[in-house]
């Protein structure tokens, strides 16, 4: 990681490119920075946004000047830079997923012109492009280790999830050749190094692996898990996938349309430099707090 | 009072001035993509101009009134008929109970903004009142308009003025624009004959130009080879996803910029350019598909500058119409 880049999105945004390579500790001092910019509590600010390895601002030059922004944002990152051990408060969030369902299949079937590889579905050019024999070894690889949620955007509610393994074991796959039109909502996706879950129907350029049947994203905040906030992720949670099968799907479905709570969602420290020194033990771990629930 | 669609026009949606706060969770500020029009035609029914009102593209909605309104048309040029009598636009027009609104297609321009005495009385979602459509948020039921809808206005705040915007304060729409762009961002990546190309070349706005961004055709630009870094993506194009300002003028594959409006995607995996600035964000909100258009480089001191000069003009409105 070297200097970051400091760039004006004209006069109403600063946008501060930490890394240019996705990595952990960039996506870190991303999250680190923004909360304490909004500690700060600086009149003028309207939206403070991490992203992977950057951060946007978007801001009121009328009522914060944009030296005197510009200042504050170095500050906080040279006082974020020299913390000793960068650790978040944030949550587990356990995600069901039924892996290779019939929906995503049946879509991926409509867009294979869109695709590098014309035959088969999403799934088995995943498995081809990482060397996996079955389809339980891809879901093994997808799922036995947790992801941090190091985005969320490009649509309401959308996390990107940045796998928590050493770079040569992360599943880093190319996106379609050109964007589908059409994804199902729930579509839990893959692009570059990055996961994603679809919160709306729309377009997408992401492999489509599976569906989750909990929403991620109500407006109209039916569910309890929605009562602080129409969208379910925040930057810096931590998701654990895991595999059900079509009879288990259909349950939650049904169930989390009768409000009950089947979220499975634990609060947790996550500490960056112990992670970074054994991440397996360290996972192991941290997914232990699901099972003591 | 109510408003009712009879047709409900290509897109009309409930607009306010916007949102703030939860472009972090990927819901783009949406409101007016021209403010300014926005603010002229709440000014002139005696609204604040935060009011909500409805923004219609190209073919307007057509609506009648259950009760006496006021009501004002700003924004793109289009014929205004009040059960088919000619009236005129950027002036406070009464309507009785029963009238027909309609508005003929739009001549110049791209939108029209049409504001009633008392504002759009659809519930604030997240401190706003507008429509987020990809989201299915705000506005009246996260939607575009459709045709029997009944839109609740709100009681007005004061007394009906006869209000009429002078001609000199009323914008010219023309087929050939300028917009005033601050180079950065990701620009370090264009080859220095595309940073050239980007700023020498006539870009003819497609029809792709929706309230999420305005799609142009021109050259070929061509990113710097490099080997792309981690995560990245493997076109020249793209960088580690991140967030995408307002504005924000971004290249997939180097052909086809691309400028973001206010219900932008908030991010995404490719290397933006440079931003319009946010004066000019208005104009391009009334850019229809065929504008050709010139990017002109502007420094963030000219764009506040520009910001200062648009301020002033607005309260120069805002003391002709108050009261």
């Amino acid at each position: 990681m070297g200097e970051s880049r400091y760039s004006w999105g004209a006069d109403e945004h600063l946008v501060v490119q930490i890394d240019e390579e996705m990595n952990l500790a960039a996506n870190f001092k991303a999250m680190a920075i923004s909360s304490a910019l909004a500690g700060r509590g600086l009149d003028g600010i309207w939206d403070i946004c991490p992203a992977n390895a950057s951060l946007l601002i978007r801001f009121d030059p009328d009522r914060l000047e944009p030296e005197v922004l510009e200042r504050t944002v170095r500050e906080i990152e040279a006082e974020v830079g020299q913390e000793s051990s960068p650790s978040i408060k944030t949550r587990l969030i356990e995600v069901p997923v039924w892996y290779d369902d019939p929906y995503t299949r049946e879509v991926g079937a409509k867009f294979r012109d869109r695709h590098q590889r014309p035959e088969g579905t999403d799934l088995e050019y995943a498995m081809a492009e990482l060397g996996l024999a079955s389809v339980d070894e891809f879901v093994e690889r997808h799922s036995a280790s947790p992801w941090i949620v190091s985005m969320v955007g490009f649509v309401a509610g959308l996390p990107f999830m940045f796998q928590m393994v050493p770079q040569e074991r992360q599943i880093e796959l190319p996106k379609y050749l050109r964007p589908r039109t059409e994804t199902p909502r729930l579509t839990v996706g893959h692009g570059g190094c990055f996961a994603c879950i679809y919160s709306v129907k729309g377009a997408g350029g992401y492999q489509m692996f599976g569906l989750t049947p909990l929403p991620i994203y109500d407006p109209a905040q039916g569910h309890e898990v929605f009562s602080e906030s129409m969208v379910l992720f925040r930057p810096g949670d931590i998701v654990k996938f895991r595999a059900v099968e079509e009879a288990e799907f259909r349950e939650l479905e049904a169930a989390v349309d009768r409000g009950e709570s089947v979220y499975r969602i634990v609060d947790v420290e996550f500490e960056l430099r112990s992670f970074l020194a054994d991440p397996d033990a360290y996972n192991s771990d941290l997914l232990g707090a699901l099972d003591v629930r | 009072m109510f408003v009712e669609v009879v047709e409900p026009g290509l897109a009309t949606t409930v607009q306010d001035l916007g949102r703030t706060g939860a472009y972090n969770v990927g819901i783009p500020p949406s409101g007016a993509l021209d403010q300014r029009s926005a603010r002229i035609a709440n000014l002139l029914v005696g609204n604040p101009e935060s009011a909500a009102l409805l923004e219609a593209p190209y073919l307007a909605p057509k609506l009648t009134f259950d009760g006496p309104a006021v009501v004002a048309v700003t924004g793109a040029t289009a014929q205004v008929l009040v059960n088919g009598e000619e009236r005129p636009s950027w002036t406070a027009l009464r309507v009785g109970e029963g009238d027909v609104l309609s508005l003929g297609f739009v001549t110049a321009g791209a939108r029209v903004y049409i504001a009633i005495a008392g504002g759009i009385d659809v519930p604030a979602v997240l401190g706003s009142r507008s429509t987020y459509g990809l989201g299915g948020l705000g506005g009246h039921e996260g939607r575009t308009l459709v045709a029997g809808d009944r839109l609740p206005v709100g009681a007005p705040t004061g007394e009906h003025v006869p209000r009429e915007l002078a001609e000199r304060h009323r914008p010219q729409w023309s087929r050939e624009v300028e917009l005033r762009v601050v180079l950065g961002l990701y620009d370090y990546r264009l080859t220095d004959e595309s940073r050239h190309l980007l700023l020498e070349s006539d870009w003819k706005l497609t029809p792709v130009a929706d309230r999420t961004g305005f799609r142009y055709q021109g050259p070929q630009l061509a990113f710097i080879e490099r080997e792309q870094p981690f995560g990245a993506g493997s076109d020249p194009s793209n960088i580690v996803d991140a967030g995408y300002p307002i504005g924000s003028i971004q290249v997939p594959s180097g052909s086809e910029p691309i400028v973001l409006h206010r219900d932008a995607v908030s991010g995404g995996g490719y290397a933006q350019v440079g931003t319009v600035i946010s004066v000019d964000l208005d104009l391009v909100g009334q850019c229809a598909p065929g504008t050709v258009t010139r990017l002109v480089p502007v420094s963030l001191d000219d764009a506040l500058k520009a910001r200062a000069q648009a301020r002033e003009g607005l309260d120069e409105i805002r003391a002709l119409l108050a009261g």
